[in-house]
């Protein structure tokens, strides 16, 4: 086993790929909306990246739709993640809101979304969970909504803490709740991290970093909107989410150019 | 400025398991359907080891072609096709459904995995048939997309995410 590695180690291989993206964009190449699959700061994506060119290929029919859910499938319900036990949870309450839409700005309408998290304190209902912050009884962590007419989502949940992972020594993930959806087409397929504004562990977290785009990775944090906070209650948080498929028509602003 | 870039897609982590399988999950289509058949394999990283944390999900069309529009693609009623499967990789990084051979000759099916940063897509066919996409691959690659039989109503599809016999995955135009 070679030694365990440091975070100024880690860091500084981050540094070096976003100077590597952001000199591809200066040579004239788009920049990267999603991040790499092989990403070696983040260790476990050393032996699970493909080697080979992703072939590209015209979707056909099937591809072109996308499950089809539905008020029986999920609750109202199931997105308050603060009254699935006798007792309120712990924590900072807040409401997660937004929409859904396609590369086009379009409602993605009656499409599921799931949605996963860790406790106020950062730990997973997980058995594979093992560090020693407490677990809450009164809280579970998973919710689901099915999006409205014009794309829109609320969940109720409690602010998930920051907790620590194995990938290198003293390694934090920012807090962040994982999001799952779906688009109007299987190949708008998407999961995701929603992430706190101004977390100082960002700049450390090799996951968020994955996005070598900062202004990519910066569409994953959500936006703090007093507008939706409920007066004695909770604070509220905004976070659009855009699923493009097959020929999005999304392109660079044209004055980024030169 | 446009505002509809697209948003990041991040690792499902290794945390899922509470939140993502759901009961019946990878029953596609009723067992006990005449029609029925296992479609499994493993899910293997660099070093041939299976992949413990992964969740492969597949979407198909029905044996007559047709896709599913019907609203209810989560909750079974043990009746019926849906189209729409999902399944957590055990601890041997195996993964079962229980389908229909789709019309449309392959299942699309989506990997996500603690370690893989943005899923990955690629197409189970259920026989090596007259296609586009295959006719475009070199031989050796081409099989990585075709189904074994297995066994009576049975298809092993592996995925190897890296390495010797790496699957092909696909990148849609």
């Amino acid at each position: 086993m070679s030694q365990p590695e440091t975070q100024a180690a880690i860091s500084e291989e981050i540094r070096q790929i976003e100077a590597d993206a952001a000199a591809l964009v200066s040579a004239g190449g788009a920049p990267e909306l999603h991040p790499r699959r092989d990403y070696p700061p983040y260790r476990s994506s050393l032996l699970r990246h493909p080697t080979h060119q992703l072939v590209r290929v015209d979707p056909e029919e099937i591809e072109r739709f996308s499950p089809a859910f539905g008020h029986t499938d999920v609750d109202e319900l199931e997105s308050d993640l603060t009254i699935q036990h006798a007792g309120e949870p712990l924590g900072e309450r807040i409401t997660v809101s937004g929409r859904v839409v396609d590369g086009d700005g379009r409602p993605v309408r009656a499409q599921l979304i799931e949605l996963w998290q860790a406790n106020s304190a950062g730990r997973y209902v997980h058995k594979r969970d093992q560090h020693p912050a407490p677990l809450d009884p009164n809280f579970t962590g998973v919710g689901r909504a099915i999006t409205g007419d014009d794309g829109s989502y609320s969940f109720r949940t409690i602010k998930p803490g920051p907790y620590p992972w194995l990938n290198h020594t003293n390694a934090w993930r920012p807090a962040h709740i994982h999001f799952s959806v779906f688009g109007s087409q299987f190949t708008q397929r998407l999961v995701t991290q929603m992430y706190f504004p101004g977390d100082p562990l960002f700049a450390l977290d090799p996951i968020y970093q994955s996005i070598a785009d900062p202004a990519a990775r910066e569409r994953l944090v959500g936006r703090y909107d007093h507008s939706s906070s409920v007066p004695e209650h909770s604070l509220g948080y905004r976070w659009d989410i855009v699923l493009t498929g097959p020929r999005s028509t999304w392109l660079e602003a044209e004055d980024a150019d030169e | 400025m446009n505002d509809f870039a697209p948003t990041p897609s991040q690792t499902v982590g290794p945390f899922f398991h509470f939140a993502l399988p759901y009961d019946d999950g990878p029953r596609v289509a009723p067992a006990a359907d005449p029609r029925a058949v296992r479609l499994h394999g493993t899910v293997f990283d660099g070093t041939g080891t299976g992949v413990r944390d992964a969740v492969i999900e597949i979407w198909q069309a029905d044996d007559t072609g047709s896709p599913s529009r019907r609203r209810g693609s989560l909750v079974r009623d043990g009746f019926g096709f849906t189209g729409f499967g999902r399944a957590a990789t055990n601890l041997a990084g195996e993964y079962s459904f229980t389908t229909l051979v789709p019309g449309t000759s392959f299942a699309t099916v989506a990997i996500f995995a603690r370690g893989l940063s943005h899923h990955l897509f690629t197409r189970a066919y259920f026989s090596d048939v007259d296609d586009a996409l295959l006719g475009s691959l070199p031989a050796d690659r081409r099989t990585t997309l075709v189904a074994t039989a297995d066994a009576e109503r049975s298809y092993r599809f592996d995925i190897r995410l890296q390495g010797d016999g790496e699957t092909v995955f696909l990148e849609y135009t």
